[in-house]
């Protein structure tokens, strides 16, 4: 390392850079933000922070950097509300097998509300009818996996398969969100529903697709169509006892007849929604299984 | 059937259009979607009709100057790339 002669308190501030090469970062040091691993990396730093002048553009830079951050956090706050977003993925391991459970077998399942805690919804942990979108992100995931697993046993899999399978896929997604809000809106349902809801709902049935296509994968055509036929059915069960809560009025949904063109109007875009699931279902993965 | 991102945009902005170029007084009047013709009264129940009508009417106001962007936009891409 040559440079030129130091004064003291230079050569004093070279010892704690050569141990702070391993030290654990310190997250209030502007000098450790753009860390350098190169190999002459020790002396640029120094021959960098030799001069004030630089040493101060260096800590008035990465506090731009910072405060961009900060605004920029708050900006998109306002399109993709992160703040909601998190209550989606409040789960934990129990939440998440008993809903799988659930999605596959929903018959015994009695109560089907959603249970509220001062006006608010509760976290998905503590309530198992809760919404979550931590499922449905992952199943769509391993989805596109499955499937490329599926392709690469026929021998049909290249690396565009991937993309073409997960934008098809989130394509379908959006659409079917986009013709139940429109169709909500039609309707006139005072529900309270978010979009982010909507999307949790579609996204449950990409746990019957992969378990169908696994089947498919292990046990052959009729294992691909006996696995799927029960998957749709439980998403069908699944959907309408879910929905049902929802959209119809208070009444209605505790099973009591309640005529009425309004109430007929919902039951039948109720069961048109889950019908939707099953067609889904089958069409996103009988290209998948030969 | 392998559908992208960008033929959802396509097919998006497609309807958009289609919906914005419904002519009020040439078409709409005389098949009864009009504007004037839905206003029924303040009951509850707007019905299926008249919030299609409402949706048509509000698409045609709220999207008409940003469809002329994205039109633009589109010409201009299309011209280009082909």
């Amino acid at each position: 390392m040559e440079y030129p002669v130091q004064s003291g308190f230079r050569q004093r501030k070279i010892q704690p850079e050569v141990r702070m090469r391993g030290a654990p970062v310190d997250p209030g040091d502007p000098r450790l933000l753009f860390d350098d691993t190169s190999a002459g990396g020790i002396g640029h730093r120094q021959a960098l922070l030799s001069d004030p002048v630089s040493n101060l553009a260096m800590v008035y830079g990465s506090s731009l950097a910072s405060h961009g951050r900060e605004m920029m956090d708050q900006n998109l706050d306002r399109f993709i509300p992160i703040s909601k977003l998190k209550y989606y993925f409040a789960v934990d391991t129990v939440y998440v097998g008993k809903k799988l459970g659930l999605l596959v077998f929903p018959y015994m399942h009695d109560n089907w509300e959603v249970s509220y805690q001062q006006d608010t919804p509760v976290a998905p942990r503590f309530d198992i009818n809760a919404p979550d979108l931590y499922i449905p992100v992952m199943g769509f995931i391993t989805y596109i996996l499955v499937a490329g697993l599926a392709l690469g046993t026929q021998n049909r899999f290249s690396p565009e398969i991937l993309g073409i399978q997960a934008s098809s896929a989130l394509v379908w997604l959006i659409i079917e969100v986009l013709a139940v809000l429109l169709s909500l809106y039609l309707v006139t349902v005072n529900t309270d529903l978010t979009t982010i809801d909507l999307v949790a709902f579609s996204g449950y049935k990409y746990v019957g697709m992969i378990v169908g296509v696994i089947a498919g994968l292990l046990f052959g055509r009729m294992g691909y169509h006996l696995s799927l036929l029960w998957c749709c059915v439980s998403i069908f069960v699944f959907t309408i006892r879910t929905l049902r809560l929802k959209i119809l009025s208070e009444a209605a949904a505790e099973g009591r007849l309640v005529r009425g063109a309004k109430n007929q109007l919902r039951m039948y875009l109720t069961m048109a929604i889950a019908a939707a699931q099953p067609v889904f279902m089958y069409w996103l993965t009988f290209h998948l299984v030969r | 059937m392998a559908f992208t991102l960008y033929a959802l945009i396509q097919t998006a902005i497609l309807f958009t259009n289609a919906i914005a170029v419904l002519h009020e007084e040439r078409f709409l009047s005389k098949i009864g979607w009009g504007a004037e013709q839905s206003i029924g009264g303040f009951g509850d129940e707007p019905g299926i009709k008249a919030q299609l009508l409402n949706l048509i009417r509000s698409v045609r106001t709220v999207m008409r100057v940003p469809l002329i962007a994205v039109n633009s936009v589109c010409i201009v891409l299309l011209l280009l790339f082909g």
